[in-house]
């Protein structure tokens, strides 16, 4: 019962919170109420049994991401972000889209079957830790694309300097 | 899994309709940090691992795709000073 309390409450809260991040008129609302999101996210994921995701998305997305698009929300400029209309001519299109897209995924949910259980149950991740069971697997099956994941990290670090880097005069 | 379908439409109307490319690039967060969620909620049930590293690598791909997103815009916004995308238009022909 407080189960679904809880999942119902973080639920609304994350739909009500994503439709107030694309319906707001100034940018700097937009990314605040986006900090609350996430951290509602990061909640959902303590509930699923996931503390590590939980705390990456509060440092990574709050701590990370979010300081470089407010960093990047300060270039333009506020006040006639707020005179002139947010969105774009053809919005109905994007709406038509999107609301199709809803209509036939949930549709498809219907026909879902549920894989069978893998080996790590609660009880062993409760003995083991979520962290530890998490970054043995990471370190041992999935090394490979953890390389993998730290150079396009790299790639992304000398490329965004490169093209936010102001020329060097003559 | 209902949820994560919601706000991952949520996520594809606000990048199709926003003017500004600042919330474009927000809603795509938003669309990743849908898939986040059904990844980590189906690791919990099918009691796998696996969905959770997929999610953490989403996550870093998240990071890289924002800072070389943001980037582009700092760069755009040098030469062009908008960040709205209908005013965007010299490739046309």
């Amino acid at each position: 019962m407080i189960q679904q309390l809880f999942f119902a409450y973080f639920g609304c809260a994350i739909v009500i919170l994503s439709i107030l991040v694309i319906s707001m008129k100034n940018p700097i609302h937009s990314v605040l109420w986006m900090l609350l999101l996430f951290f509602h996210i990061a909640s959902l994921y303590l509930f699923l049994n996931a503390e590590f995701m939980a705390a990456m998305q509060v440092i990574v997305y709050a701590g990370g991401i979010l300081v470089l698009f407010l960093f990047a929300v300060l270039l333009l400029n506020i006040r006639e972000e707020m005179r002139i209309n947010r969105f774009i001519g053809a919005w109905p299109t994007g709406f038509t889209f999107a609301a199709g897209l809803l209509a036939v995924v949930i549709l498809s949910v219907r026909s879902f079957v549920a894989a069978p259980p893998g080996i790590y149950t609660i009880d062993l991740i409760k003995k083991e830790t979520n962290a530890r069971a998490l970054g043995t697997l990471l370190y041992t099956d999935y090394l490979y694309p953890f390389e993998v994941a730290s150079l396009i990290l790299l790639v992304a670090i000398v490329g965004a300097i490169v093209l936010a880097k102001r020329r060097a005069k003559g | 899994m209902i949820l994560s379908i919601v706000v991952f439409t949520i996520g594809v109307f606000g990048f199709l309709s926003r003017r500004n490319i600042i919330i474009m690039f927000m809603s795509i967060e938003l669309m990743l940090n849908a898939v986040n969620i059904n990844l980590i909620s189906f690791s919990h049930y099918i009691q796998d691992l696996r969905g959770q590293i997929l999610a953490f690598f989403v996550i870093a791909v998240a990071a890289s795709e924002a800072a070389i997103g943001l980037a582009i815009v700092i760069a755009l916004f040098r030469n062009k000073a908008t960040a709205h995308v209908d005013e965007i238009h010299e490739m046309k022909g």
